[in-house]
């Protein structure tokens, strides 16, 4: 007998319990899929995070408060030391071969009439700060610099924003309560869409001086520092360490480059990736408990046939490997439906946040799930081969 | 007559520890010819059952010596005992012994698949032997849709279908009414008019005296 006419048997053998065979093979089919959609969803959420940081430009790189990364990780809240001192300390050091633009960052409830929006993110930064992040405006300008000296109060507003306030009426030159202060509207920013149910159009941007002034902030929650070419990164970040160093310590600030953000970040999904692939692995082992249960109960139910097959002229191998590939087809067959099902989720969610479905995880859950046949299948092989044909032709 | 089946100070003994051993077999030796149609009669306990199990190659004598078709069969390894067993015996159970949800060609066909044939010759050679015991009108039946007389049928044509040495036949009629056990019988008697070694192992005397010698066994004796 080869093995295709095997694998027959071992089908026609599954079809003879559909029910059974269905509800162990759904073990296996609940692990592949999440497998599946849990590195789609990931990965999804790594390239998704990668273009939008490639998109900010690849000269960018970011001052933050604290140590971010690395072997040391902060242990605790520190405190920020971060000023504004340290932004005009970075602009002489580094004159023209960079842009500089420090960031406050607070949320503050908006009102205009009767209509309120609660939550807001909002940005107080420089008039250059359009030279360094690429902002499209549908109305209106970005603040300049003399209308933001001297702290006077006006405002970009981000389009959730708009809509909320104006719905479609014109926003520009009207003035808006920001957390009890009015601020005309000079410009209004194109949507961007949400990410991950964070609304990045639930913004607006007024000038540092007036959101220090207004919040009472004297800490800085990012510098950012954008290199005239980006060969020059790698100098530009040398040098504004030694800018910062002046002021404060080593540990109380982190220049991340593009570059050292994205391979933050794909640490972090990495092991996301691994901590998720891995729970949902745990179930595929579960499915191969099921696997190895009913294929126990299948070797006592047929113990008459394993003896007059083995009456009959069969081998131990014969009968190993008649039950080993029927184990093997149960887990085989679970895997490609949880493979189609988790394909097609992972495009289901895919209409609300980016997935992308990585061959490796496909080949991995597959395979995974063969093995899992394998593996549970041995035992219950093993019992049914070494069966008595005297006993096993008697058994009621 | 060439011997088929030679048998010579066979003992059988079960033991469980020293103090409990059982003499099941107490030095049998028989010779059977080959086309002989032979009886072995005796009532339950007698060892008529542990000398089937030991013609069938199912198991092995504590010491003696089994010679079937010329050969030292005594101390097969389990993977020899298999071979053997596919391709010089055919055995016919009182149960009939059917692969349930398998239509009665591919039951008849089942020795087959361990002798390394491919599926097309093994079906023809399955249906020829269903034509046999005829029942070339029911090759596609499931054993639930046969009578039990028909049953008994598919399964002779089982036994037949690698054209062994010998035919062993453990109470055939043993499930059947009176009327299918004479059919079943006469289709015996005719397969040994072919020339079939049939050995037929029974309790029923009526049954027994319908083979061309009969073989008495009690208390693992042969008398």
């Amino acid at each position: 007998m080869n093995s295709l006419e095997i694998v027959q048997l071992s089908i026609t053998a599954i079809l003879a319990n559909r029910m059974r065979s269905f509800l162990t093979m759904l073990g296996i089919v609940i692990g592949v899929t999440s497998v599946i959609v849990l590195v789609a969803v990931v990965s999804g959420l790594n390239s998704y995070i990668t273009t939008q940081i490639q998109g900010l430009g690849s000269n960018l790189m970011f001052v933050m408060p604290g140590r971010v990364g690395g072997a040391r990780s902060p242990g605790g809240v520190q405190a920020n030391k971060l000023t504004l001192q340290d932004a005009i300390n970075l602009k002489s050091k580094l004159g023209d071969a960079a842009e500089v633009s420090p960031v406050v960052q607070r949320s503050a409830t908006l009102k205009f009439g009767n209509k309120s929006d609660k939550g807001a993110n909002v940005f107080g930064t420089q008039a250059n700060y359009p030279k360094l992040i690429s902002i499209k405006l549908t109305e209106g300008k970005f603040f300049n610099q003399s209308e933001a000296d001297g702290g006077r109060k006006v405002v970009v507003i981000g389009a959730t924003v708009k809509k909320t306030l104006f719905n479609d009426n014109p926003a520009v030159g009207q003035k808006i309560d920001v957390a009890g202060s009015k601020y005309q509207v000079v410009g209004t920013v194109e949507a961007k869409g949400s990410t991950f149910g964070m609304d990045q159009d639930n913004t607006i941007i007024i000038p540092l001086e007036a959101a220090q002034k207004q919040f009472g902030i004297d800490r800085l929650n990012t510098i950012y520092i954008s290199a005239d070419k980006p060969e020059n990164v790698k100098a530009v970040q040398e040098k504004a360490t030694s800018a910062l160093k002046k002021r404060l310590t080593e540990d109380e600030f982190s220049i991340m480059t593009q570059e050292q953000t994205l391979s933050t970040i794909s640490q972090i999904t990495g092991v996301l990736t691994v901590a998720l692939g891995g729970i949902a692995a745990i179930s595929l082992l579960v499915g191969g408990i099921g696997i190895m249960n009913i294929m126990l109960v299948s070797v006592t139910e047929r113990t008459r046939e394993i003896g007059l097959r083995k009456a009959l002229g069969a081998r131990p191998q014969d009968i190993r490997s008649q039950f080993l590939i029927e184990a093997i087809t149960l887990s085989g067959f679970g895997g490609i439906i949880g493979i189609i099902v988790g394909i097609l989720f992972s495009f289901l969610i895919g209409a609300f946040i980016t997935t992308t479905v990585t061959w490796w995880s496909v080949a991995l859950s597959f395979s995974f799930s063969t093995l899992v046949g394998i593996i549970f299948g041995v035992l219950p092989a093993a019992r049914a081969a070494k069966l008595d044909p005297i006993t096993a032709l008697r058994y009621e | 007559m060439l011997p088929v089946v030679k048998l010579t100070n066979i003992n059988k003994i079960y033991s469980q520890g020293q103090e409990l051993s059982f003499q099941a077999l107490d030095n049998v030796n028989l010779t059977i010819n080959k086309g002989e149609f032979i009886a072995i009669i005796g009532p339950s306990g007698s060892g008529k059952s542990t000398l089937m199990n030991l013609l069938g190659l199912l198991d092995q004598p504590t010491t003696g010596t089994y010679e079937l078709d010329g050969t030292d069969v005594s101390s097969l390894s389990e993977n020899e005992a298999a071979q053997t067993r596919n391709k010089k015996i055919g055995f016919v159970f009182q149960s009939f012994n059917l692969l349930p949800r398998t239509k009665a060609i591919d039951n008849v066909a089942l020795p087959l698949i361990y002798s390394n044939i491919s599926k097309e010759k093994r079906l023809a050679m399955a249906e020829k032997e269903l034509k046999q015991v005829g029942l070339e009108t029911k090759l596609n039946s499931k054993p639930n849709q046969l009578s039990g007389g028909q049953q008994q049928r598919v399964a002779i044509a089982r036994s037949l279908v690698t054209n062994p040495e010998i035919i062993l036949a453990d109470e055939p009629t043993g499930n059947l009414d009176s009327k299918t056990s004479s059919e079943i019988m006469d289709l015996f008697k005719n397969l040994h008019r072919q020339g079939k070694t049939i050995i037929l192992i029974t309790h029923e005397e009526n049954i027994a005296k319908q083979a061309k010698r009969v073989i008495k066994i009690k208390d693992g004796k042969i008398i």
